[in-house]
């Protein structure tokens, strides 16, 4: 435990810093100000998205394949993450959005994109909430999550279609044409701390996911021994035995 | 005995317990009719407005039917535990899941053929030079609708508030369905027709990915 606490204040400082560095060492913009400075970890949360959901497809595939619970643990771990990544994305894309653009959404194809695949991942946590047997809620989750990851590409393509047909009033990136170096620098910090506490929760989460299994085992070896508690969850569990 | 044989077995079943109760067919067709009817009060229905709302109204209607249409298609093998029984059979599971989407194809099918007609005489859009073409994208729209939506419908079978879970699952990820669908809708219901191939390319692209993540997922989603 005492890596992991090492790993954690590590982080901690890393996101502190990060932030110090968004505010304080990175150059004013010069269109857009103070409130360019929301950029740094609003990419940051769109790359901990990508790796977080991609991590997702990976586990889902992989369950499906090997049936190691271990798997199942990790598509959880990192959808969870990535909805929570995906959040940070779309409120810092929203308070960005207002002064720099003068509207706080616009039907872009990035923005949809994201947009529908917060309400398809939080669908996916729903399902899993909704299923008890742990292995027919794991398959069936995993077949939804790889369904959603197929469809993001195809909603990203259909908005692209339909918007360069209507232009849309706004468009978005820019600030990458020629980014200056001390912007990179910092972009890079900040990046590397969002990522990094994204590990550390998808860690812990993971590890969360593993109790709680072994915690099912445990009360299914106890009801089957007779030792049986009467609290309601254990009949929940034993309702999933043959 | 070959998956196509296997899959129009499954098909003349839920056919004919359609035929038998006709209440699946009967309560879409009125659900998608009051959608219909309600967009109405929402909007001006003038001939050039409806021009422009008519082709997302009439997908939109499409599919909420849908989404509610499919539930009882995997949620009624659950009650009398008939699923088991299927699956016992000696075909392959993606053999009764395409047996049931070509159902749900043919119900949701019927249902257009009906509602197309009355939503055009509502909203004062002819659709008498386009009918073939409109088919065309209804048929391709309907493929990519049912596909995602069977298969949802098994996974939500096996959950609580599966009416509920149902919409929620399956609208979201009908987004690039319904975009094509309304747009090639669209440029039909024009002053001057035409058929946009571009959406008819993305629908039939769309109908082919969920389609072959299907038959290689089919094995898992109707596992015991």
């Amino acid at each position: 435990m005492k890596g992991r606490s090492a790993i954690t204040v590590v982080s901690a400082a890393l996101i502190f810093f990060a932030g110090y560095a968004a505010l304080f060492i990175a150059p004013d913009e010069s269109t857009m100000h103070e409130i360019q400075r929301v950029f740094y970890f609003h990419l940051g949360s769109w790359m901990a998205m990508f790796t977080a959901l991609s991590l997702a497809f990976v586990a889902n595939v992989a369950w499906l394949v090997t049936r190691k619970p271990q798997w199942d643990w990790l598509g959880v771990a990192s959808v969870e993450v990535g909805v929570v990544s995906c959040t940070a994305g779309l409120i810092t894309g929203v308070l960005w959005g207002r002064p720099a653009w003068g509207i706080w959404w616009t039907w872009d194809a990035r923005l949809t994109t994201a947009f529908i695949l917060w309400i398809l991942y939080i669908s996916y946590l729903l399902l899993r909430g909704l299923i008890e047997e742990p292995q027919r809620r794991a398959s069936l989750s995993a077949i939804f999550g790889i369904f959603a990851f197929l469809d993001a590409p195809l909603v990203y393509a259909s908005n692209r279609l339909w918007r360069t047909q209507h232009p849309s009033p706004v468009i978005l990136g820019g600030e990458n044409s020629g980014l200056d170096p001390t912007m990179g620098k910092v972009l890079i910090v900040c990046i590397v701390a969002i990522m990094a506490v994204m590990i550390l929760v998808l860690v812990d989460r993971y590890r969360l996911e593993r109790l709680r299994h072994e915690l099912d085992e445990l009360r299914l070896a106890a009801d089957a021994r007779g030792f049986g508690s009467d609290s309601g969850s254990s009949s929940v569990l034993t309702k999933g035995l043959p | 005995m070959t998956t196509a044989r296997a899959a129009a077995i499954v098909l003349t079943k839920e056919l004919r317990m359609e035929f038998r109760a006709r209440e699946l067919l009967s309560t879409t067709v009125v659900f998608a009719l009051v959608v219909v009817v309600l967009f109405s009060f929402a909007f001006d229905p003038t001939a050039g407005e409806s021009r422009r709302y008519g082709p997302g109204l009439l997908w939109i209607a499409f599919l909420f039917a849908g989404s509610l249409m499919l539930n009882p298609s995997f949620a009624r093998e659950q009650s009398n535990q008939t699923l088991d029984a299927l699956r016992m059979a000696p075909v392959s599971p993606f053999a009764i899941l395409l047996g049931k989407m070509l159902a749900n194809l043919i119900f949701l099918g019927v249902a257009e053929v009906i509602l197309v007609p009355v939503f055009a005489v509502l909203y004062n859009i002819s659709i008498g030079g386009i009918v073939g073409r409109l088919a065309l994208v209804l048929v391709l729209g309907t493929l990519g609708l049912v596909v995602t939506g069977t298969v949802f419908s098994a996974v939500a079978a096996h959950a609580r508030m599966r009416e509920l879970l149902l919409p929620l699952l399956l609208l979201p990820l009908l987004a690039p369905l319904l975009i094509a669908a309304v747009e090639a809708t669209a440029s039909l219901f024009a002053e001057q027709p035409a058929l946009d191939r571009a959406w008819l390319a993305f629908l039939g692209g769309f109908d082919i990915v969920f389609l072959t993540a299907s038959w290689l997922l089919a094995d898992f989603l109707l596992e015991e």
